[in-house]
């Protein structure tokens, strides 16, 4: 009986490491694909003039790759996507945290959800069709499609994931702390800003992280609003991010203009390993402290 | 562990049934699959004319890969579907390199402004001058004192290829969006006063204004005789050595003939037979 328990042990143990090893096995398969399918398209066209050329026209007769407007693009939309998505996520996680009534606090909590959940093709059209006729009339531009609309649309997106991983963060700072602040006579609002916050630091780091690493990936909400012309950024100006660089052409491109979006899906894909890896440093030092 | 031998048998039932549903549909008259792979812009003749197909012939089967005119055009030559679809006419080096062409219809490409917008009679030159940034104030073609805002679609599109074709300017459109799907680009002009853009005929809705062109206006009419000039065709691809098969020859020989012709102007192109 005993013998034949652990037999089913064994099997199930094979079974789950088998499920684990195809998730690697995916991962794998992807970055080696992109590597070698990535890599011909820059040796042709060359390092420096593909990732620090500024005009991209693939398909002119004498096309030329730079794909410069749209690394910048994505720096750029990602930085603003933080500088507003992070105040408004982290206030808002420390109202969650610390302050809501519990009413009030589930109710907010299930919105939040609810917003991780829209699809960003809705984030998109809604953006389309309120965000950009809107920025054109509050800014008097001729059109409303640009990099500011993008940063909106993205800083909005970015906050369920802000707001989750940061009360999580918030509510594991022990008690004590808090207690202890409040004993010596301290407010409430400074013992959360000024003992609370500073301990969570590294989880609402880890939040920051994860936000960045959605806002460097969406492409389809981005798509939609940015006006998607391959322009140096600017605020008011139609942008094309790194990630619609790829989706926009990949239908119809063909020849070293195909292999050049795999180049881009390689450049951006470095983009999300380093984001990655600063994600992990974080949650690393989290737990050694 | 019960539960998934359930499900595992579910599964080998549902593989079984199919094999042998295909084996059956072998043994009738007229079986088997046509596929075709190609031009976004030809999903609503092409569906109209595959769904007619099926329902005339049950026992086969119609697939459409929406991919693009290039990519069809590439798959028939590699063998990979029976018929190619292109919303443009075939280069020399394609044709060269054992492909033919068929027209099967032909498609106006509306120019399309916000309703609101004074203007509504442009000719081709003037288009062309709107799009390479020569005219960029609506008030110099008798419009309101307004920058215009050029919207079309992205790099390889067949449409941008038709319009930045027939006005002659190819590599020379300042965009100030580039949007990847017909829809797309009417809801932005929609939703812009000052916007222009361009859209196959049979998309164009009620929330934008179809421009007429040298005093034409778009419809199904003037592009058949010819005298709206912003017009392509939409092709049927296929290898001039090698024969179809019989059910794609069927297929073909469907979509060419005067039958057709209300299924295509009902998808809202124009039958070229």
């Amino acid at each position: 009986m005993q013998k034949q328990q652990r037999l089913a042990e064994t099997i199930i143990h094979g079974v789950f490491l088998l499920l684990g090893l195809v998730t690697v096995g995916c991962v794998l398969l992807i970055t080696v694909y992109l590597v070698l399918s990535g890599i011909p398209a820059i040796r042709q066209i060359g390092l420096v003039d593909f990732l620090l050329g500024d005009t991209w026209e693939s398909t002119a007769a004498e096309p030329s790759f730079g794909i410069l407007p749209f690394i910048l693009t994505s720096v750029y939309g990602t930085a603003g996507a933080i500088l507003f998505g992070v105040p408004v996520g982290f206030l808002a996680a420390v109202y969650l945290a610390k302050l809501a009534p519990p009413r009030v606090k589930a109710v907010v909590e299930s919105a939040v959800s609810l917003l991780a959940g829209i699809p960003s093709v809705v984030y998109g059209l809604v953006g389309m069709l309120v965000l950009v006729p809107g920025i054109r009339r509050l800014f008097h531009v001729p059109d409303g499609a640009s990099l500011l609309s993008a940063i909106v649309v993205l800083a909005i997106m970015i906050l369920p994931s802000i707001i989750k991983v940061s009360v999580t963060a918030l509510e594991a700072v022990p008690s004590e702390y808090e207690d202890a602040s409040l004993a010596l006579g301290a407010t409430s609002i400074e013992t959360y800003f000024r003992v609370s916050a500073p301990a969570a630091k590294s989880g609402i780091a880890a939040a920051v992280v994860l936000g960045v690493g959605r806002a460097i990936g969406e492409a389809m909400a981005v798509m939609m609003v940015s006006g998607n012309v391959p322009n140096m950024p600017s605020l008011f100006q139609s942008v094309r991010f790194l990630t619609t660089a790829v989706a926009s052409e990949m239908a119809y491109s063909s020849g070293l203009q195909r292999q050049a979006l795999f180049s881009i899906a390689l450049v951006l894909y470095l983009f999300i390993l380093l984001i990655n890896a600063a994600l992990n440093f974080f949650l690393k030092r989290d737990k050694e402290r | 562990m019960k539960k998934i031998q359930k499900w595992m048998g579910l599964a080998l039932s549902a593989v079984i049934a199919v094999t042998a549903l295909a084996g059956c549909s072998q043994q009738q008259k007229m079986s088997g699959t046509v596929t075709t792979d190609g031009s976004t812009s030809m999903e609503n003749v092409i569906g109209a004319l595959g769904e007619a197909f099926q329902n005339e012939n049950s026992g086969v089967t119609f697939t459409y890969n929406p991919t693009g005119s290039g990519s069809g055009i590439q798959a028939v030559q590699e063998g990979r579907c029976d018929i190619g679809l292109s919303s443009r006419n075939l280069k020399d080096e394609e044709t060269t390199a054992g492909l033919t062409a068929t027209v099967l219809a032909l498609d106006g490409i509306a120019v399309i402004v916000h309703p609101d917008n004074p203007v509504s009679d442009l000719d081709v030159e003037t288009i062309a001058k709107l799009y390479t940034g020569e005219i960029a104030n609506w008030k110099d073609v008798g419009g309101n004192d307004a920058t215009v805002v050029l919207i079309g679609r992205e790099a390889g599109s067949g449409t941008r290829d038709g319009f930045e074709s027939i006005t002659g300017t190819a590599e020379q459109c300042q965009y100030r969006q580039e949007l990847t799907s017909t829809g797309d680009v009417v809801t932005a002009v929609s939703q812009n006063p000052d916007a222009i853009g361009y859209a196959s005929l049979a998309s164009v809705a009620d929330s934008v204004k179809a421009l007429s062109v040298g005093g034409v206006a778009p419809s199904e009419e003037t592009v058949k005789d010819g005298s709206y000039p912003i017009q392509r065709p939409f092709v049927l691809v296929t290898k001039t050595d090698a024969p179809l098969s019989e059910v794609a020859q069927a297929f073909f020989d469907f979509a060419t003939s005067a039958d057709a012709a209300p299924l295509i102007a009902k998808a809202g192109a124009v039958a070229a037979n």
